[in-house]
Parts: C-alpha cells; structure tokens; sequence
C-alpha cells in the first residue's frame, strides 16, 4: 500500500498539546488512498501519538522543531518534500494531505512548486479513482458549482477542508520514526519574532464547529442574543462583514468570501442579510436557518427554515425553550 | 525603492458566474474587474510609498502594477495606476489561457524578475488571494519561485529600512513576523480600506505608461503554461440542483421561537 503523507495540527488544549479534530478526519481520508503516516512537527508525545494510532496512522514522523516553528510556512513545505523525496526512492507517495487553512494551502503551494506536483485547494472530498488516482470534490461559486478534479502531474498535493469527513477510528501501529529535515536559509526568511496565543472564546472553532451561529447587521451591535443561543446549542459564532465592519466582532469570526468558510451540519444567520461574499462563505452548510426581520432579504431564498421576526426577541425565546427541553429531558 | 503590487482581473463575484463545457470559467457574459482583494494590495503599496518618501531619506520609491491575463485584463491595471501605481506592466499571451496556480505563479515570478524586483530594496505586494479561483496560493508559489521571504496575510504592515513587518493573524495565535527585502507580501483585508481613485487619479493614469510583454518577452516557453500545461485537471463541473424553497414563518407573538424550536427538534439538533 502507497503511503499518504498527512501533516498533522496540534491544537492547545489547556497547555497540553492535543491532535485537532481536522487532522483526524484527513487521517480517514488518508485511508482511501492507502497507508496513512502522520507528520507531526515537535517533540514526540505519548498521547498525541496514541491519537494517531487510533485514528490509523502507519506511522508517525516525528520532526524536532528546531528551525521548523519561528519561521513562517517555508520550512513546513521544506519538511513535507523531503520526506516525499525519501519515499520517492519507493515509487513516492500516494498523496500529501494537508489543512485547508491559510497557512495549509500556503504550505500546498510551496510543495507543490518544490516537488513539481499540481495541488488542489478546499477540497470537501477525496475518493480513488479505479486507477488509485485521488479524485476531489470542491465546491466554488458561492456553492453553486460542484468541481470535480485530480492533479495529473507529480504527488498530489491536496488541501482539504475541515469537516469533509467524520473521523473514524481505526487502529494503526503507528511506528514513530524521527526524521530530521535540513531547512536551508532560504526557507527562514519570514521570521516569527512576536506570537501571542489566541484567546479561546471557549466555543468550538468555526471551521470545525457541527454548528455554527452567526450575528450581522440586524444584530444591531449587541451579539448577546446570537452568543446565549449559541452556548445553548454548543455552536460557534460567527459573523457578517457588516458586523465585523462595524467593529462589533473579531475579524477571525468572519463569516464570507474574505473570511472563512464554513461548512456545518447546521448554519443559523441572524441579522443577516445574505449578500452574495457572505453566502461564499456558508453556503455548503447543510441546513441553513436564518431570522431576519426583512421578509425581502435574499437570505430567505437559501434557508430551509426561516422566520420573519427581530432577533433580539426570536433568539432569546427559543433559547430558553431549547434550555426547558433539555431540563425536561434530563 | 522597487515595489511590484500583482493585480488579477476577474469575474465580478455578484454576477452569476459559471463553467462552460470545457471545465474553464465563463469570462463572456460576465464584467470583469480588478479582484477586490487586490484593490488591498494596491492600496498597501501606496501607503508604503508614501510612508517612505514622508520619511527622512525622503526616499525614491516607483509602483508599478503587474497583471497577468487576456487583453481586458488591462482594465485590472487602468483601475491600479487610477489609484496611484506609477506604471503598468501587462502580460498577455494566448498560451496563457487556462493556466493553474503552479503557472500563473511561473508568469508572474518571471515578470518579477524581469522588473528586476527579486533583489535589492524590492518588495511584491498581492492580495491574500483572488475572488474567482480563490486558492490563496500564488504569493507562497511566487515567493518559493523567486527564492525570497513569503511574508504572507499581513493585516498591519510597515516597512522600514530594509525590513517588511506584519501582524498575521494565524489559526491559533496572532504573530508578528519579520522578512528581509527583497520579499513577498500578501495582504488581507483587513489591512485597510482600499481608496477610490480621485478625478484626478483617472486623469492622471491616461498618461502613464503600460508595458505589454509576451512569453517570449519573459523567456517562458509556451508548453509550460495554458490548459495543456496545468498539473491538475477539471474532470466534471455540475451546477448545484436549484434548493426546493424552504419553510419562512412570521413571528407573531412568540410563535416565530416556537417555530424555530420544533425545526430544530424535527431535524434532532435539539
């Protein structure tokens, strides 16, 4: 069986390092395509590798992050040829299956123009072809269009989005192997010389959320409504460009085509008009709920379920009827 | 001081856009435009320049705007030197229809070169990525192709001395990183609004000049980029089947949360 190089986030869960949720779902994908090995900057952990056992990897590269982190995307890229190199001499690798995140694709880029082999970007699913070439689904235009691709050139570089698959477990021996990778000077040429951890809102991640929440203009500035709703159905929050515009939100919630892409099982808009950048962003979500109190705002043509009213009365009453539910249940 | 701002044209994305039958984009019925997150590293650009030339050494610094597409595309780059880029640099070639990231970012770096922007006190300003094909991966490629710092998804930039520095705004932490010129830059838009061209700017730009260079001109050779060149290819484009029209209530007292709770039972998400 080929193997499929998968180059794995760690997320910080207090203060302990932890494999993220995406990472898990590119090692079942990984699967399809053959034998699935772990790439995992940083020192060797016992509990990040028992993760990636689980979740089927073969075998996990341990890389020391001396010259790797404190640079920006580069030596990641210089990682990821080199071990494709080193398999090379075995008939290469299946695929090389990254994050679609900002700094994933820039990763896949580089990779990509290093080692000679087409990429794909935003990649919502991955199956084998009869020949075993990985085939890509991508959504584009606004989710108008389905793409249907693969790279025909080299190892397939391929991003692919969070919640594409459903991590399924599958135990692996998981062989860790420690592999140092020389990064020449010219891949540490953006220094990282200042990093601040994000402050976790406590809330899932808006990429990874199964559900996401999200406030726009109608929210008038007050997201209280939006975030109360939120914590009740253990959803992200997101938000409209209006929004974040404004100053109202975080510009790393935003919701649209010069924010993030969100895909989740459940996609609730309120105060959202539903311009086209925002529906970039949203619209593959599975089912999408939206209040507004505009009857005309095109968000209403995309939703499954919409109700004509004021957030700031609809929201907080269905709260507290979802939080008597589940009082009466427990 | 050296500064190349990329600038792509593209369709704009409040039209209906689509696929024709050979997997490429429809450019026809659609109006093209300069992508809006270029308008950001354009912006950037001139802010820079101004930064500069305020400074003490009252620095010397030329904008020009580089536009790899169709004969159109010229349009992309009027919209730049409208905004204040000093000149234009185009590139257009038949062969360069249907080109993939990995060749786009071939043209470009080329063109880079050719500018002479890939050393000395240079900079390459791009937008974060473009509003059609939207890979976010041609400023890492150009950057890797020329063999200089990628100081990529700025939100806050300066440049001082021989120094570009950004706030990047990363998946788990907000970083400050450093690059030594020449290098690559990306924006975001959050960097700043970009500004509407003055009259004066419109006026202005029908006198500046822009270059028209071929594949020949950059020493590419035409079997490396276009459709037939690409490293990975479109195999099947479907348009999504129209959504069946969804439910919409109207609250009327309280009914609209009722409403919404027993969706959201119906379909187990509560």
């Amino acid at each position: 069986m080929p193997e499929v190089l998968v180059l794995v986030d760690l997320v910080d869960d207090g203060g302990a390092r932890k494999v993220g949720k995406p990472a898990l779902e590119l090692l079942t994908i990984a699967r399809r395509l053959g034998e699935p090995s772990a790439v995992v900057v940083g020192p060797p952990d016992a509990d990040v590798a028992e993760t990636l056992k689980r979740y089927g990897a073969a075998r996990i590269y341990t890389v020391p992050d001396t010259d790797v982190s404190g640079y920006l995307v580069a030596p990641k890229a210089e990682l990821l040829a080199q071990l494709v190199d080193r398999a090379g001499q075995e008939g290469g690798p299946a695929a090389v299956l990254l994050p679609s995140t900002g700094e994933g694709k820039e990763i896949a880029g580089r990779l990509a123009v290093k080692t000679g082999s087409g990429l794909i970007t935003d990649a919502v699913d991955v199956t084998r072809d009869d020949d075993g070439t990985p085939m890509t689904t991508q959504s584009v235009f606004a989710g108008n269009f389905t793409v249907r691709a693969k790279v025909t050139r080299g190892t397939p570089v391929i991003a692919v989005k969070p919640n594409s698959a459903t991590p399924e477990e599958a135990w692996a021996e998981g062989v860790v192997e420690e592999f140092t990778v020389t990064v020449p000077d010219a891949a540490k040429g953006a220094r990282i010389t200042a990093s601040q951890p994000r402050q976790s809102s406590g809330r899932p991640e808006l990429t990874e959320a199964a559900i996401v929440v999200s406030g726009g203009r109608g929210t008038g500035g007050d997201f209280e409504p939006v975030e109360r709703f939120a914590d009740q159905l253990g959803a992200a929050v997101g938000a409209s460009r209006a929004a974040v515009d404004a100053g109202w939100y975080p510009h790393s919630c935003q919701v649209g085509q010069t924010g993030k892409t969100v895909s989740p099982q459940l996609y609730v808009a309120g105060g959202i008009s539903g311009a086209i950048q925002h529906r970039a962003g949203m619209q593959t979500s599975k089912t999408i709920v939206a209040v507004n109190k505009d009857p005309e705002a095109p968000v209403f043509d995309l939703v499954d379920f919409g109700v004509v009213g004021d957030l700031h009365t609809v929201l907080p009453a269905a709260t507290e009827q979802i939080s008597a539910r589940r009082h009466h249940a427990g | 001081m050296n500064i190349v701002v990329c600038v792509k044209y593209v369709p704009d994305a409040t039209a209906d856009r689509r696929f024709e039958d050979d997997g490429t984009v429809d450019r026809e019925d659609v109006d093209g435009l300069l992508s809006e997150l270029d308008e950001y590293a354009v912006e950037q650009a001139l802010q820079i320049r101004e930064h500069l030339e305020d400074g003490d050494g009252g620095d010397d610094v030329v904008v020009t705007a580089l536009c790899v597409g169709p004969e159109e595309a010229s349009d992309a780059v009027r919209k730049a030197l409208q905004m204040g880029a000093d000149n234009g640099v185009h590139v257009v070639d038949d062969a360069i229809a249907g080109s993939d990231a990995p060749a786009t970012s071939l043209v470009l770096a080329e063109a880079v070169r050719k500018l002479g922007a890939d050393s000395g006190r240079s900079l390459v300003v791009c937008g974060m990525a473009s509003t059609d094909g939207g890979m976010g991966v041609v400023p890492a490629m150009v950057s890797e192709r020329l063999g200089i710092p990628g100081v990529t998804l700025g939100t806050q930039i300066t440049v001082e001395a021989d120094t570009v520095r950004i706030r990047r705004d990363g998946e788990t932490s907000a970083d400050t990183v450093e690059g030594t010129l020449p290098a690559v830059l990306s924006v975001t838009d959050q960097s700043g609004e970009a500004r509407y061209p003055s009259f004066k700017g419109i006026m202005a730009a029908k006198k500046k000049p822009v270059e028209t260079w071929s594949l020949a001109d950059l020493g590419i050779d035409a079997e490396r980029v276009g459709a037939t060149a690409a490293w990975s290819v479109v195999e099947a484009t479907s348009a999504r089947p129209p959504r069946t029209a969804g439910h919409v209530v109207t609250d009327e007292d309280g009914s609209g949360a009722e409403a919404l709770v027993g969706f959201l039972a119906s379909k187990k998400f509560v």
